[in-house]
């Protein structure tokens, strides 16, 4: 198991210096640093002695080395577009995006393992019929055309739910949260249901053709000739065996809610690190999105490596042979 | 028969396709008395494991029950609703899958399995259907079975998992167990000690046997009657004596061929020419015609009924009394 | 294998009547869902095609368009000029039938050259990995799986950042759609990599292709004769999924404001523009390139999944 884990820690560090090495790439050879920061028409010298400040002239892997040095101390720099350093930037708005990925993700989980479960034990209802088809539009309707619909209905049409920003927020310590307000709790939902309803299909999907391919399996005919109640075949049998697989695929899923997050915010104009990130983009802001990339990957990584660890928890053939059954 | 505790009669098992309904098993008959062992043998997609399933009530659709009844101690158990054959499942009828690697549910402990079986099936508390499921592991003869009752299924081998399917087949005990070739997928090393294990057991305990399996091995040192499929339909069944020693039916003839008689060492391997039809292109009139030997113009016609030859019924115009073909 | 007769090639029309009796023509005829989907997917295409001589106008032509027009409801003639438009028109004027089919033809243009930038990529290095094996299989297998780790939608947009950072102010309107297809092209391979890669191990293995191995065939003979066609069921599903989903990658792209500009608008460029007129009650801007850019996708989704139950009968 440790053998395991400290293998799983390993590539989340690779995965990390490849990342750490795009976004350096990116800061260093996308536009012109230099001439960002004294401006077009800097003498030659003026240049000269802004590469050594910024240690441009140096060997490139020493400034690599330099950079992910930097990074780890959570310093990335000063956003060309708004000129104030970029961390500062993120942490004001961190609390929006994390509190509405959380959100999504939660609303995600509960809802697309119930109907994924639903579906594949009674495939025959209508319900199931109904559900199949709502989530195969769901599949095809992009993210941003379900956040204009919501808004259409439930802010424009019938009034009922605000339909941008986060609505009052409280300061606790350096988070903002919209958690404790009743019109930030009334803001956080339509944003909620547009991030979340994608992944909620994917999951449903997922967790119903796993379901599927669970009850085929003999163990449940075995249970099922040995004569136990359906309730305790579906979900003390086939339940636990389909969300073992799923697990990993949901961590995934639920880790690209971050990034989803980005058309979301968009829609909603809720100021999250995402928001953030569209407008860099669009004004080419280097800065801005190498350490919006960084930030990524480190939720990503963070996000695969607890699916490990719950790996662990649930599958008992994992505690005793890690290495030898995943490759 | 009045005494039989299972009775199969005329069972049809059709596949809806979308080219019509396939039969895979096509007016089984037979009975069970208690106690008894049945083999039921024949080459694979004979149709004898979708007997089995259909006898417990466990086909998948689109199979499907199409007639003929099942009745296990004078009550007709193939029209039960849902929940009442539930419950005879695992209780008045057990069953042994395949694949002991496959049949146990990898993420409940060996004893979770058992527990929840027995508590299922019999009004006991936790403590007593543990010790329940100990006694059950001893029968089975797992060795130090109260320390074993924790363990998961992959850290038992084959054999041993096998071991404890049976235990949980047998943990309600009920009055038949299906045993579906429960040593195919063993090593040859430890077959006869699941084999023996299952036979003692169910002597033990009075449990009826219906072994499906296409070893004949195995059936002549286990079955007490053995019916041979072919097609879907039985093509004799008789004591495994005589089936054995004086075959009637060509194809059994051919198939008791295929398992050399360590006595006679002399007689020549008999080979059966082709192989068994599919189940969209079974013949008109006997299904074995094409393959027999024996074949005249009615068995292309007419499709045989049972009668009685010696000591075993056979469904073949032409077999006569025990004389063996040269 | 060698001594077989020979067998009289069959007519086109034997080979006609074959397809109509294979399974995947009988599941066709009966899954009325999909010959639906095939339809509207048909028409949005051909609509599309033809749509510079099918439109009433040509809504990018600032010469063909009258101001006075604008924001004329559908099929209600203008309070000024009493014109009337199928679909109504835009703030400028613009006649929203007409941007329709214009935007369609960039999203399902996007759409299939990414597709098949993807695919050219994902299969040539599922092929090659799953061929060669070693560490050729883990370098590719290892960066599919670190940018599987990022929602594509993301990478799109980091490709889409690097290309506007690289290339000078002046050419990012031209450059936008080679661009869009590339960055949703290069997010796109890694699953047509991995699908590639399974399939051509399990053929590998088998007898036939070590055979071939043996006797000294040319390894692309190989590939292309042996591997190639058992890896094309897979790949036309995820790539009929794929392709939905690269019409929705770019709409978003446009909707974010990093796709087209607007001098050359996708439907997300439409719906962009739309959503600014809901609150003040121009439904139709809005609404019906919404409408086009629903149906084309779900079209091409529901196609996608019935191609693979259709092609995989054991989920059915």
């Amino acid at each position: 198991m440790l053998a395991f884990l400290i293998r799983r820690v390993f590539q989340a560090v690779i995965v990390m210096l490849t990342v750490a090495f795009i976004s350096f790439s990116l800061f260093r050879f996308v536009g012109d640093p230099i001439s960002t920061m004294v401006g077009q028409d800097a003498t030659i010298a003026d240049r000269q002695a802004m590469a050594r400040e910024l240690g441009l002239d140096q060997p490139f892997i020493v400034q690599f080395w330099r950079f992910i040095a930097k990074a780890v101390q959570g310093e990335f720099g000063i956003s060309y577009r708004v000129g104030r350093p970029v961390m500062d930037l993120i942490q004001e708005r961190l609390p929006a995006t994390l509190e509405l990925a959380f959100c999504a993700a939660i609303f995600a989980l509960v809802f697309g393992i119930f109907f994924g479960v639903y579906t594949a034990l009674r495939r025959d209802s209508w319900l199931t019929k109904v559900v199949m088809t709502v989530s195969l539009i769901g599949v095809s309707l992009p993210t941003f055309l379900i956040g204009i619909g919501l808004i259409y209905l439930f802010s424009v049409e019938l009034k009922w739910l605000p339909s941008f920003g986060r609505g009052e927020t409280v300061k606790i310590g350096g988070w903002t949260t919209g958690f404790l307000t009743e019109s930030g709790l009334k803001s956080l939902i339509l944003p909620t249901i547009t991030l979340g309803l994608f992944q909620m299909t994917l999951i449903m999907r997922l967790v119903r053709s796993e379901m599927l391919e669970v009850l085929r399996t003999d163990y449940i005919k075995f249970a099922r000739a040995r004569g136990l109640s359906d309730r305790a075949v579906h979900f003390g049998h086939a339940l636990k065996n389909t969300l073992i697989p799923v697990i990993t695929i949901m961590g995934i899923k639920l880790g690209a809610l971050v990034a989803f997050a980005i058309i979301t915010e968009t829609v909603f104009q809720w100021p999250g690190v995402g928001f953030l990130f569209i407008s860099s983009v669009q004004s080419v802001d280097v800065p801005m999105m190498a350490s919006y990339l960084l930030l990524v990957a480190l939720f990503f990584v963070i996000v695969n490596l607890t699916v490990d660890l719950a790996y662990f928890a649930v599958d008992p053939r994992l505690r005793i042979s890690a290495v030898a059954t995943r490759g | 028969m009045g005494d039989a505790l299972l009775e199969v009669k005329d069972l049809v098992v059709e596949f809806k396709t979308r080219r019509g309904a396939l039969r895979a098993v096509d007016g089984v008959s037979f009975a069970l008395k208690p106690g008894e062992v049945l083999g039921l043998v024949g080459e694979s997609g004979a149709g004898k494991s979708l007997t089995g399933a259909a006898v417990i009530g466990l086909l998948e659709p689109p199979g499907h029950i199409a007639a003929g009844s099942v009745t296990l101690g004078g009550e007709r158990i193939d029209t039960l609703p849902r929940e009442a054959m539930r419950k005879v499942r695992g209780k008045r009828i057990g069953m042994v899958f395949q694949d002991p690697l496959t049949s146990l549910n990898p993420l409940y402990t060996v004893g979770e399995q058992l527990t929840e079986t027995i508590r299922t099936h019999l009004p006991v508390n936790q403590a007593e259907a543990r010790q329940r499921a100990i006694d059950l592991l001893n029968d089975v003869g797992i060795p130090a079975a109260s320390r074993r009752l924790d363990s998961y299924p992959h850290e038992f081998s084959g054999g041993m998992r096998q071991r404890v399917v049976i235990a949980l087949a047998l943990a309600a005990e009920p009055e038949v167990v299906i045993a579906d070739e429960p040593t195919t997928a063993l090593d040859v090393s430890v077959q006869a000690q699941i084999i023996s294990v299952l036979k003692n057991l169910c002597t033990e305990k009075g449990t009826a046997v219906i072994l499906v399996t296409h070893d004949m091995g195995v059936i002549a040192e286990t079955a007490d009657r053995v019916a041979v499929m072919y097609a879907g339909r039985i093509v004799e069944i008789g004591p495994v004596r005589d089936v054995i020693k004086q075959p009637v039916h060509p194809y059994t003839m051919g198939l008791m061929g295929s398992i050399p008689d360590p006595q006679g060492g002399a007689e020549r391997l008999v080979q059966i020419p082709g192989a068994m039809p599919r189940l969209n292109a079974i013949p008109v009139g006997c299904a074995f015609n094409p393959r027999c030997q024996m074949a005249i113009d009615r068995c292309r016609v007419e499709r045989p009924t049972m009668r009685r030859i010696g000591a075993t019924d056979v469904a073949c115009h032409v077999a006569g009394p025990a004389e063996t073909t040269p | 294998m060698t001594d077989q007769p020979v067998l009289a090639r069959p007519t086109l029309r034997q080979r006609l009547a074959d397809f109509w009796d294979s399974d995947i023509a009988w599941s066709f005829r009966h899954t009325p869902l999909a010959i639906i989907a095939a339809l509207v997917v048909l028409l949005i295409f051909t609509a599309a095609l033809i749509g510079p001589w099918l439109a009433p106008q040509n809504p990018f032509d600032p010469g063909s368009l009258n101001l006075m027009d604008g924001k004329t409801p559908p099929m209600t003639p203008n309070a000024f000029t009493s014109n009337s438009f199928l679909l109504g028109t835009d703030d400028q004027g613009r006649d929203i039938f007409s941007t329709i089919l214009y935007g369609s033809r960039v999203s399902i243009f996007v759409g299939f050259a990414a597709v098949s930038l993807a695919l050219a990529i994902g299969v040539t290095l599922g092929l090659l990995a799953g061929y060669r094996g070693g560490w050729v299989d883990s370098l590719i297998m290892r960066i599919a799986d670190i940018q599987l780790t990022f929602p594509s939608i993301l990478v799109a947009l980091m490709i889409f950042g690097l290309f506007k950072g690289l290339f000078p102010v002046g050419s990012h309107n031209d450059l936008a759609v080679p661009v869009l297809v590339i960055a949703i092209g290069l997010s796109d391979w890694p699953q047509y990599a991995r699908t590639v890669r399974s399939v051509t191990m399990v053929e590998r293995n088998k007898d036939y292709v070590s055979a071939a191995r043996i006797i000294g065939q040319h390894p692309v003979r190989i590939m292309a004769r042996h591997v190639l066609p058992n890896v094309l069921g897979p790949v036309l599903v995820i790539g009929t999924l794929g392709l939905a989903l690269a019409i929705i990658a770019e709409a978003t792209l446009s909707y974010l404001g990093v796709g087209v500009p607007p001098t050359q608008p996708s439907l997300g460029t439409l719906i962009r523009v739309g959503q600014e007129y809901v609150a003040s009650g121009e439904w139709w801007i809005l609404l019906f390139p919404s409408l086009t850019l629903l149906s084309l996708a779900l079209s091409v989704n529901i196609l996608g999944d019935w191609l693979r139950d259709a092609l995989n009968p054991r989920l059915r």
